[in-house]
């Protein structure tokens, strides 16, 4: 089974990620699934039906504002990075969590490397797909390149400025 | 001056210990060329035409002596003993070793100084006015919000993976000395009728192959609200802003294609969400921020020296070069001085180790122990008593600083060019050099008075070509290097983009094309007019005309 950094960890992934739509005429897989936004809007009846747990996932391009007022009835949200230099999805993460409320899974899929683990748990992201072909052990330290931050973020809702006067 | 806290000093050496693990990885092969190129340009890591080039922060230009002798000591263990101001208020190491870059950071990160952001798709270090805090035309002091922003700006989770480089700009004069219009955010410092600071926020500036100027997407921010704001319009590129294609990646374009008044309708809507949240600056905070910017302890002095008079009626060249390179400042008894970094001869902004360490001990000596980088590269000390221009100005030439050319047509600002840089199209220090070899009459200087004479060596224009009055741009024909000239631009605060003469010229053409647009200005100037103003009255016509008139 692929591994998985959650909270910190490498766990078991147990969802499996639809990257296209299934067709409709067919049988959904089993288990777990991470099916297509537009996907998932369209046909919500057919996956409350789903044996499994229903995670949706975005595109770099995709407007979480879709999901606006339903991100509580999801488990997961994974966010597509298509490239790691397409940083559109650490903006997604942090509306997500910060104006949606978002309280579950929110997880980095697509070219997610070591180097970007960072500033995505930052905006939010707790689970992260490290590319296949990356250690994902090593990734790991990724997380704990800062001990210390500026901005308010997901992880820290105090940016220094408040912290350092609360400190004095 | 900024001092870092243990925080700030955290961050800072968090950054070099995380740099070292990623250079590591790079030499051992476990990232990829495409993978390191991102996070080594986070650090201001280019791979150039000869070896890597380095460009070091210089937070809104402010250095302190001793960062400057650090600097010069990088130069000298690391380099070849000089380094490269630019237009970004930064400076740049030509020739640095990749597998050193890790320990020249270390060493500056032991003087409070850093690489961060400097180059690569995120927030870019923020610029002022060379004269921020003494010019006497100045609403408030722009130095502490320049600090606020770099904080907030200095790892911005959000906004690390831009669709491109971001540049801020702030300028509290009258007079724009940023060049804050021709910024993705020019950031104008205001006071409202009641008496409260805000920012005017300008958006959608820039050069490169599409020049524009910024426009107005808010007249008056309430200064409270200034990093939230940013938020929001940062949020609103990185999401909106193309990614399909480089030279279409800016916010500029983005403003506009959606337009200003849509693009500032989607910046509000943002903020709505955000505005009163933790991000919200406190008083405190900027107290506090600009408590390290605090008045030094100046001397209660007669607005003007008896004794400096007397030097002026005394010494003709002490004279030049006052009239030149030295300023008002706001405090009775002080002046600005201006060291010129560009005696003919020498790539503009260049210095040596040498000259660093003797721009430190004058700073030291006379000015607080303080300089600054000015976007024209040149450098500043800001707070010399009246009474001591005249052994500092003996100094200044003994380390090749006295050039009395501030302003003019000398002056020049111009790009590495073809002898650096890897994506030039022509040189563009020689041409620098031709024309400061051909213009080297002072009097003749000083008669054609104020001229920007700016120099990029290709489109990407770092030289500022589209706003120097006198623009040169080296473009490539055929695998020869040409140079286009254009007229009429300007980056103060009524900024505008220059005109395109007509067909580029050879090398040995450009002193003698400037020679003829000088003499259509002096032929038709007024009195008090600068060479922009006769521009501005008479259009290109006449200088088109007399360029490229047929000898007979
Ligand atoms: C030597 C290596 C350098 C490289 C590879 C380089 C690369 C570039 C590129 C690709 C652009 C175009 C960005 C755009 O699309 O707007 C640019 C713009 C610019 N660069 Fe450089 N540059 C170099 C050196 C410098 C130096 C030495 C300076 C200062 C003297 C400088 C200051 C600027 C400025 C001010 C711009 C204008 C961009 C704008 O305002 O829109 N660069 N550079
Ligand atoms: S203008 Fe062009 S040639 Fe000059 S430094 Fe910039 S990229 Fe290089």
């Amino acid at each position: 089974m692929p591994k998985l950094i959650k909270n910190q960890d490498i766990i078991d992934d147990n969802y499996q990620l639809l990257e296209t739509a299934p067709a409709a005429d067919q049988p959904l897989p089993e288990g777990n699934l991470l099916v297509p936004l537009a996907d998932w809007l369209e046909n919500q009846q057919r996956y409350a039906n789903h044996q499994g747990s229903v995670g949706v996932w975005l595109d770099s391009h995709e407007e979480p504002e879709l999901l606006a007022s339903q991100v509580q009835s999801l488990p997961v949200i994974a966010i597509n990075f298509p490239q790691f230099t397409d940083g559109r999805g650490y903006s997604t993460g942090r509306l997500l969590r910060e104006r949606f409320g978002f309280l579950g899974e929110l997880r980095a899929i697509g070219d997610v490397l070591r180097d970007q683990l960072f500033y995505m748990a930052r905006c939010g992201f707790n689970a992260f797909a490290i590319r296949a072909d990356r250690c994902i052990d090593d990734a790991l330290n990724g997380l704990k390149d800062f001990s210390e931050t500026y901005q308010a973020a997901v992880d820290q809702p105090q940016p220094l400025f408040r912290r350092r006067m609360q400190a004095e | 001056m900024y001092i870092y806290d243990q925080y700030d000093q955290t961050i800072v050496d968090e950054r070099v210990t995380q740099f070292r693990e990623q250079t590591r990885r790079y030499l051992a092969g476990e990232l990829a060329d495409t993978e390191f190129l991102p996070l080594r340009l986070q650090n201001g890591l280019y791979i150039q035409r000869f070896a890597p080039m380095l460009r070091v922060a210089i937070p809104y230009g402010m250095a302190s002596s001793k960062q400057l002798r650090k600097l010069a000591e990088i130069a000298r263990k690391y380099d070849k003993g000089y380094v490269h101001f630019s237009t970004r208020q930064n400076v740049q190491y030509n020739w640095p070793q990749l597998e050193q870059v890790p320990d020249i950071l270390a060493e500056l990160a032991t003087v409070q100084m850093h690489a961060i952001q400097t180059s690569g798709n995120c927030i870019r270090n923020t610029t002022t006015d060379q004269f921020a805090g003494v010019a006497a035309d100045e609403i408030v002091d722009p130095r502490p919000y320049c600090e606020i922003i770099r904080q907030w700006s200095t790892f911005h989770p959000e906004f690390a993976f831009l669709p491109r480089k971001f540049k801020i700009a702030v300028n509290a004069a009258k007079q724009d000395r940023a060049a804050a219009l021709v910024h993705d955010i020019g950031l104008y410092l205001v006071k409202n009728e009641a008496g409260e600071i805000g920012f005017k926020v300008i958006v959608g500036g820039g050069l490169g192959r599409t020049p524009l100027i910024g426009t107005v997407i808010r007249e008056f921010l309430p200064e409270q609200h200034l990093l939230s704001y940013l938020d929001a319009v940062l949020r609103v590129y990185n999401r909106y802003g193309r990614r399909d294609n480089k030279y279409k990646a800016r916010i500029k374009i983005l403003v506009k294609a959606l337009g200003t008044e849509l693009f500032s309708q989607k910046v509000e809507a943002e903020w709505e969400h955000i505005k009163d949240g933790a991000t919200t600056l406190t008083q405190q905070e900027i107290n506090r921020v600009t408590s390290h910017f605090s008045v030094p302890a100046y001397e209660a002095l007669p607005a003007t020296s008896q004794q400096l008079a007397q030097q002026l009626a005394d010494d003709p060249n002490f004279n030049h070069w006052y009239q030149q390179n030295v300023n008002a400042h706001k405090v009775p008894g002080y002046s600005i001085v201006t060291f010129s970094l560009k005696p003919t001869g020498v790539a503009p902004g260049d210095v040596t180790d040498k000259q660093l360490e003797a721009a430190a001990d004058l700073a030291d000596q006379y000015s607080f122990g303080e300089a600054r980088v000015s976007h024209q590269q040149n450098l500043v000390l800001a707070d010399v008593k009246q009474n001591d221009l005249y052994p500092l100005w003996q100094a200044a030439i003994q380390h090749g600083f006295a050039t009395p050319n501030i302003g003019l047509l000398t002056d020049i600002i111009c790009c590495p060019g073809g002898d650096f840089c890897a994506l030039a199209n022509a040189k563009s220090i020689p041409i620098a050099e031709a024309i400061q070899s051909r213009f080297d009459d002072l009097d003749y200087l000083h008669d054609i008075g104020e001229l920007d004479l700016n120099i990029s060596g290709c489109m990407n224009a770092c030289g500022h070509h589209h706003v120097g009055h006198i623009g040169i741009l080296g473009v490539d024909k055929k695998g020869e290097e040409f140079y286009q000239v254009q007229v009429g631009g300007n980056a103060g605060s009524d900024a505008s983009l220059g005109k395109i003469l007509g067909p580029s010229f050879a090398k040995e053409d450009v002193p003698n094309v400037i020679a003829k647009l000088l003499t259509v200005y002096v032929s038709q100037r007024t009195p008090e007019e600068r060479f922009i103003d006769t521009y501005r009255r008479i259009g290109i016509k006449p200088f088109k005309e007399q360029v490229y008139a047929k000898a007979h």
